[in-house]
């Protein structure tokens, strides 16, 4: 825009919220220098502590009316519920008491449970250190008198961090954050994604003074600053391609999902360990196709406990309103050790005893947890399904401890119901000889499978493209399950990554499938991928 | 001002435990709840990960959240006060109920 243009800046971070945008460039100074003041007495400086922790939750109680989500409103009310907590602000007085200023005695108290949750193992409780500073630095800018610079909206905002607070304060309208810290799991970040503000964290540093202008892109991760003409226009219409395609989705989102050529297709979710739950609209799919219980189930004592596993999965149940709910049984080993029940020192422990076998290895345990999935049935349209299933004879012994666990609850008078029991299609024996199992329902765990199949390792990044789950090799395994399943009217889906990547929505309607287990955040996207899709008849299939 | 640990020789007047179904752990809405509601009660209340503590002031939203309590973990709580078996019997409903919004100011 204007006649002096500064030359084009590039910086890379990782994306935390995906889009693109464009606007003023707004850099947020680290923190400002200490005005220097003199020190009141030891009751000047308490008074005026109090005052300012007063004002500060004043303020956050009114932005806590302002924003409308409840998830904003939550972070708001934790600021507010620590400051009202004796144990957070009395070591501030303590330093008062002891001679220094407010400010200082503020910092040094607030610093150190900052630190506290900084360091913690659990990202949630490192990522509320954000949370912390935010609060300290609002107290810090009341008693200094300061207010927060004003920041017009749609702004391109670049900072070390981003409080919380300070982010529900600004009008975003089009606009992007790009922090030079910041954490993929901090509130600031989830209410980015909650909100659709582009975000960038781990920005490179650079000197921005001078620029006036910046675009976000995290499809590439890059922070554009005083980007030249001929990107701005190729962004533009990036961007408002980008805008059509998710308008798009979002329309899909609560619908159900059907192809261009006007089939129904099933969709479920898989979940993890049942906390992703309480964001979610069950509207949004027709059921839940995993439950990964060895995310839920973490040590010895919770494989034996079946009243905590009951109330687990009674909660998931409740959750589906009426929906079919797939959990599947303990998938432990491989890459999801439980210690003191999964086989440690194994060589190859993805070729090892884990899934099913080491389920049957410990029948007690699989019965434990087979009893509280049947009681959970009788709340709901509950299946039960086993993993790495090889031969036939595992599944047939999977279902003689079955009914031997539901002979049991039946016999003690507890209420129960008998649960259908399928099995994961992952493994290639079992993929091809898909004839031999008498289960009533298959789920193709397309992850494992292309690992087993094309025998590579799945974490290992050089073999990449050896993973293409488009591969003819992977298509045509997947195509004569389904073909048999469909055959015998036997119900079959998709679990991997697989149904979640849209560009293999097409290849895996093609094949006749017409039930997708995805990830929740891809629900929108994959039901428009299967909407513009229209199914081939058997003669174009590729495969035949 | 003294919170944390129960002080040995201590006998509690009123327990009682509850299993978090709520997902993800005690995190911040959940344990603002707890605090919120344990405030409401005259009675001193505790909260522990074990059977025989350590204890935490239960009134304490730094003290509840430094607990970092994990999704499907036992609470148990001990209250001491003339109010002390309504609040440990509160609290164990809160957890329960998965922490719902019940009409009581909460």
């Amino acid at each position: 825009m204007e006649g002096d243009t500064a030359a084009v800046v590039c910086l890379r971070g990782t994306p935390v919220s995906a889009g693109l945008a464009r606007g003023r460039l707004v850099v947020l100074a680290d923190d400002d220098p200490p005005p220097s003041r003199e020190r009141g007495s030891v009751a000047e400086e308490s008074s005026r502590m109090q005052a300012a922790i007063a004002s500060a939750s004043a303020e956050l109680a009114a932005l806590t009316e302002r924003v409308g989500e409840a998830e904003a409103q939550a972070i708001l009310a934790f600021q507010v519920a620590m400051l009202a907590d004796r144990v957070v602000t009395e070591p501030a007085f303590a330093a008062i008491e002891a001679g220094v200023a407010a400010e200082q005695g503020w910092r040094t108290a607030m610093d150190l449970q900052i630190r506290e949750y900084h360091e913690a193992d659990d990202l949630y409780f490192r990522a509320r250190a954000s949370d912390l500073r935010d609060m300290r630095d609002r107290v810090l800018h009341t008693l200094r008198g300061v207010d927060a610079t004003a920041i017009a909206p749609g702004s391109i905002v670049v900072a070390a961090d981003l409080p919380p607070s300070r982010f529900l304060e600004i009008a975003w309208d089009g606009g992007g954050v790009a922090l030079t810290q910041g954490s993929p799991n901090s509130h600031v970040a989830m209410l980015a994604r909650s909100r659709g503000v582009p975000m960038l964290i781990g920005l490179e540093q650079a000197d921005l003074r001078g620029h006036t202008e910046a675009l976000i892109d995290t499809d590439n991760a890059i922070l554009v600053v005083s980007p030249d003409g001929k990107l701005a226009v190729d962004f533009a219409s990036r961007q408002q391609r980008a805008g059509i395609a998710r308008a798009e989705a979002e329309r899909y989102l609560n619908a159900p999902a059907v192809t261009a050529s006007g089939e129904r297709v099933q969709l479920l979710i898989n979940v993890a360990d049942g906390s992703e739950l309480d964001r979610l609209d069950p509207a949004c799919c027709d059921g839940i196709g995993l439950v990964r219980t060895e995310l839920m189930l973490r040590n010895a004592a919770d494989l034996a406990d079946e009243e905590k596993q009951y109330q687990a999965y009674c909660r998931i149940v409740r959750w589906a309103d009426r929906r079919p709910v797939t959990i599947r049984t303990l998938d432990a080993g491989g890459d999801k050790p439980i210690s003191g029940y999964t086989v440690d020192g194994e060589a190859n422990p993805f070729l090892g005893v884990r899934g099913l076998r080491l389920s049957l290895r410990h029948p007690d345990v699989l019965t434990t947890q087979l009893r509280a999935l049947a009681r959970a049935a009788s709340r709901g349209l509950l299946k039960v399904m086993v993993p790495m299933v090889t031969s036939p004879r595992e599944l047939d012994r999977a279902r003689v401890l079955l009914d031997s666990a539901v002979a049991g609850l039946c016999k003690e008078r507890v209420e129960y119901a008998v649960p259908e029991l399928g099995m994961m299609v992952e493994v290639p024996a079992a993929a091809l000889a898909i004839d031999l199992f008498d289960a009533d329902f298959f789920s193709i765990g397309s992850n494992d499978l292309i690992q087993y199949l094309t025998a590579s390792s799945r974490d290992s990044r050089g073999l990449s493209p050896l993973h293409d789950p488009l591969q003819p090799a992977v298509l045509r395994l997947i195509h004569e399950v389904v073909r048999h399943a469909n055959a015998h009217r036997v119900p079959v889906s998709l679990c991997g990554d697989m149904a979640s990547d849209v560009r293999c929505i097409p290849a895996l309607l093609d094949v006749g499938l017409r039930s997708l287990s995805v990830a929740p955040a891809s629900v929108a996207r994959v039901k428009s991928a299967i909407a513009r899709h229209r199914v081939a008849t058997p003669t174009e299939l590729p495969l035949a | 001002m003294t919170s944390g640990p129960l002080k040995a020789g201590l006998v509690p007047r009123s327990r009682s435990r509850a299993v978090l179904t709520h997902a993800g752990g005690l995190h911040a809405r959940p344990a603002i709840k707890l605090t919120q509601l344990a405030k409401r009660f005259q009675s001193e209340v505790w909260i522990a990960l074990a059977e025989h503590g350590p204890w935490i002031d239960a009134k304490s939203i730094a003290r509840v959240m430094a607990t970092k309590t994990p999704y499907m973990a036992t609470l148990h709580f001990v209250a001491e006060g003339n109010d002390a078996a309504e609040a440990t019997s509160a609290l164990a409903r809160l957890v329960e109920s998965d922490f719902a919004d019940d009409g009581n100011g909460g």
